[in-house]
């Protein structure tokens, strides 16, 4: 059964291939913009944490601020 | 109306959204796997090399379905003014981008065992293939014109340039003589394809239309963090 799968006929390695292809291209665009959204959160908290506390109060005014301090750990 | 597309509004739900997204699409593709892999028939004339299927279609459909949105986007965003269209549409694209990848190298992948040979210059594959370029052109006129008006205006006439592929891509089995079948799964008449073989590939092109949607959400987010950074200069 297991080697039925596998093989397919003699056709395993084309079938095998095009999924593979296809779920290796979903885990590395996925990687890439999780690392490009890390990158740009923690430039934001750095900067967030550089301000004055008046501007840091102007800033934190806004929602969206807020929101991605609050939200330290999304996907 | 156009004001509850404002960031402002949506953040902290396309924030939150993703976890759940995520959650659902990696359920939904293991079925979909199961089903395309060990329980869908094999073809008659095909053979198993029919599976193919099951990857190379959704992957070709939700490309040309993610052009077509970020061309009406920048069209209605260009036309009223609404850059958030922009960032939604600059958000779609590197998934739009990896599927049309998807499709043409599954496609050569199918192609071999089914027609003898890895590469034709047949209508749909070169539509295909053009439409892939286009999304690169796209994706680098970003790069370059980061987020001003000069962006809006060029990617606006790249998608329209860009759209008038996509017919060509659907009716050129119709139009030309190609390697490819005519379509088997009409929307306004009955389809030609079995059930045992309609059902995963439904399943899978949910599974893909996932994807995308966690793609272009984690996107989105980046997108509107980064533009806060740079309200943060301003400050």
């Amino acid at each position: 059964m297991i080697s039925e799968i596998l093989t397919m006929n003699g056709y395993g390695l084309y079938v095998w291939s095009a999924f593979a292809f296809t779920l290796l291209n979903f885990t590395l665009l996925y990687v890439v913009i999780k690392i490009q959204y890390i990158k740009e959160k923690k430039k934001f908290i750095a900067k967030f944490g550089a301000l004055n506390s008046e501007r840091a109060k102007v800033a934190k005014s806004q929602s969206i601020n807020k929101e991605i301090l609050s939200n330290t750990s999304t996907i | 109306m156009f004001k509850y597309f404002e960031p402002n509004k949506i953040f902290s739900i396309t924030s939150k959204a993703p976890k759940y997204v995520l959650f659902l699409f990696v359920i939904i593709l293991t079925v979909g796997l199961i089903e395309a892999l060990v329980l869908s028939p094999e073809d008659y004339k095909q053979s198993h090399s029919v599976r193919i299927m099951y990857v190379h279609v959704p992957a070709a459909w939700i490309c040309l379905g993610i052009f077509s949105m970020i061309t009406f986007l920048s069209v209605i965003g260009y036309i009223f003014k609404i850059r958030n269209f922009f960032l939604i549409s600059k958000s779609l694209a590197p998934s739009g981008f990896v599927f049309s990848v998807i499709a043409l190298v599954t496609g050569s992948i199918w192609g071999k065992p089914t027609w003898g040979t890895w590469w034709a210059w047949d209508a749909r594959i070169t539509s295909m293939l053009i439409l892939s370029l286009f999304y690169v052109i796209y994706l680098i006129a970003w790069r370059i014109y980061d987020n001003d008006d000069k962006a809006f205006k060029i990617t606006s006439i790249i998608t329209v340039a860009g759209i008038i592929n996509v017919p060509i891509i659907k009716y050129s089995v119709d139009w030309w003589n190609t390697l490819h079948q005519p379509a088997s799964i009409n929307i306004l008449s009955e389809s030609s394809i079995h059930v045992s073989m309609l059902y995963p590939l439904l399943i899978m092109t949910a599974a893909f239309t996932l994807f995308s949607l966690l793609i272009f959400l984690m996107k989105y987010n980046t997108e509107l963090i980064k533009i806060k950074n740079k309200g943060l200069d301003r400050l």
